[in-house]
């Protein structure tokens, strides 16, 4: 078959599937891009406001994921979260479930990138004027009001860069979900491989829609960045 | 030391304590002195990897940001084509590109079946070590890009003004100062480049990763080896993190 035919989206053609893993990788990244901010947000929080044992365990909790492997990560929390939740469903009773690829790989994407989420809001909000804070405080605010009002608003243009960074490292670490066998684009890539043996076709389609990914990720940061930078100096 | 030792950590240390203790006593470690061999080589391995890897890598690097600073306008451009490649794709995907894709295409050609080098191509690790080279070679690549062109310019004119060759300016001046400013980032993106070593399991290299899947197939434990193997990785980053900081430490540096 020709190149054009192998890649063609309807069966025997792999485009399709090719397509389809792409959609389900894009699923996960913003599932667990988006995870990741809630617990960096809270985890964020913890660290600065939190009494000493929560800040304790959080250094831990982002010391300890930032350190070890992604892929190592990946398969220990893909099996043990989801062997975890059986065991507590058999502790309460229930029936075990067979949990879905689609979930277990957002929570796991999520946990990861938690960890360096609230490293990055961490600084962000430390960046702010106390001032600003204070000044909240002062016309008697109530936390959640001065987060939405005014910490969370002030913090945007410090979080931005490491933020959009994330983004970018969550579409390539859903790659990694691949060894764990959840076909996303790299594994359905590798389906596609096997069978036709053109292997370095389908790896390199794949790899354009990567970066046609990652590019227009980067189109979408600069939109932001515009927005978020509008009135203040220009620096650099 | 005294402040660091306060009543909650001393109570959250010994929560730990029971939870390792815990984890030793209540499963199964008998396995461990059967592959006390299998895991030294696994992070010998590793450490290998990493190392050539990342002298390989930064070697590339450097040209890779010189000529986007510098270059003619096609190289320069070429050069940037690159980064942005290998930056934009997972590592996964390159290094399976790299092993899969390259590496069928190679026993088609008859003179690469002939040459000295096919008994090497057969195997699994140059491809590893290509994959991981390049990958670091284009993240080191905008690093060194943006040190270069951070040294500031007057250091430079004054090497021209000492009537330095364009070489020895970049011996001298250029290439010292920019290392000087990229080190703390270079120290963070080593850790990286240990991070992204287990992939290589991926394409049968028997690196520690490799090592740990070896036995939980073989003793069908699940958790423990890979708790095991989380740990080691963790002294590894911990090791690699304390050494940066000596070499840091050492360089001198103006403080403000």
């Amino acid at each position: 078959m020709s190149a054009l035919e192998l890649l063609a989206l309807s069966p025997p053609g792999w485009g399709g599937l090719l397509l389809k893993g792409l959609a389900m990788s894009m699923t996960v990244a913003f599932g667990g891009y988006f995870l990741g901010l809630l617990i960096g947000i809270g985890g964020a929080f913890g660290k600065l406001y939190g009494g000493p044992v929560l800040r304790d365990i959080l250094d831990t909790y982002t010391t300890v994921i930032r350190a070890i492997p992604e892929l190592v990560l990946i398969v220990l929390l893909f099996y043990a979260g989801s062997d975890l939740v059986n065991r507590l469903l058999v502790l309460f009773g229930s029936r075990p479930v067979d949990i879905n690829g689609l979930v277990a790989g957002i929570m796991v994407i999520g946990v990861v990138q938690g960890a360096y989420s609230t490293e990055v809001l961490r600084g962000a909000i430390k960046a702010i004027n106390p001032g600003q804070i204070e000044a909240g405080r002062a016309y008697g605010m109530s936390a959640g009001l001065l987060l939405r009002r005014i910490t969370l608003p002030a913090m945007l243009p410090h979080a931005i860069p490491g933020l959009s960074n994330l983004w970018l490292i969550a579409t390539k670490d859903t790659a990694l979900l691949a060894v764990v066998g959840f076909t996303e684009l790299t594994l359905a890539t590798r389906q596609a491989g096997g069978a036709t043996k053109a292997y370095f076709l389908f790896f390199s389609t794949a790899g354009l829609l990567y970066l046609i990914v990652t590019l227009l990720s980067n189109v979408g940061i600069k939109m932001i960045e515009r927005r978020a930078y509008r009135g203040m100096p220009e620096v650099g | 030391m005294k402040n660091w030792l306060k009543l909650h950590r001393i109570i959250l240390l010994i929560i730990a304590a029971g939870l390792v203790t815990a984890i030793v006593t209540l499963m199964r470690w008998d396995w461990l002195p059967n592959y006390y061999g299998d895991l030294l080589s696994g992070v010998w391995i590793t450490l290998v990897i990493l190392f050539f890897t990342c002298i390989l890598g930064i070697t590339l690097a450097i040209p890779l940001g010189l000529f986007q600073v510098t270059g003619p306008k096609p190289l320069a451009a070429a050069c940037k084509l690159f980064c942005t490649l290998i930056r934009g794709t997972p590592l996964l995907l390159q290094l399976w590109l790299i092993y899969y894709g390259v590496g069928s295409l190679f026993p088609q050609i008859p003179w690469i079946r002939e040459s000295l080098l096919w008994p090497y191509l057969r195997e699994a690790w140059p491809y590893g070590v290509l994959a991981l080279t390049m990958s670091f070679a284009g993240y080191e690549g905008e690093v060194m890009r943006g040190a270069f062109a951070g040294v500031p310019s007057g250091e430079l004119e004054a090497a021209r003004a000492y009537g330095m060759s364009r070489w020895t300016t970049l011996r001298r001046i250029w290439l010292p100062r920019a290392l000087h400013r990229a080190l703390p980032t270079l120290a963070g993106e080593v850790v990286l480049q240990l991070k992204s070593t287990p992939l290589v399991a991926t394409i049968t290299v028997v690196d520690l990763y490799a090592v740990i899947s070896k036995i939980r197939q073989e003793t069908y434990i699940v958790y423990e080896p890979m708790l095991l193997l989380a740990l080691i990785y963790l002294c590894l980053t911990g090791i690699l993190v304390v050494t940066f900081r000596y070499f840091e430490n050492m360089i001198p540096t103006r403080e403000a």
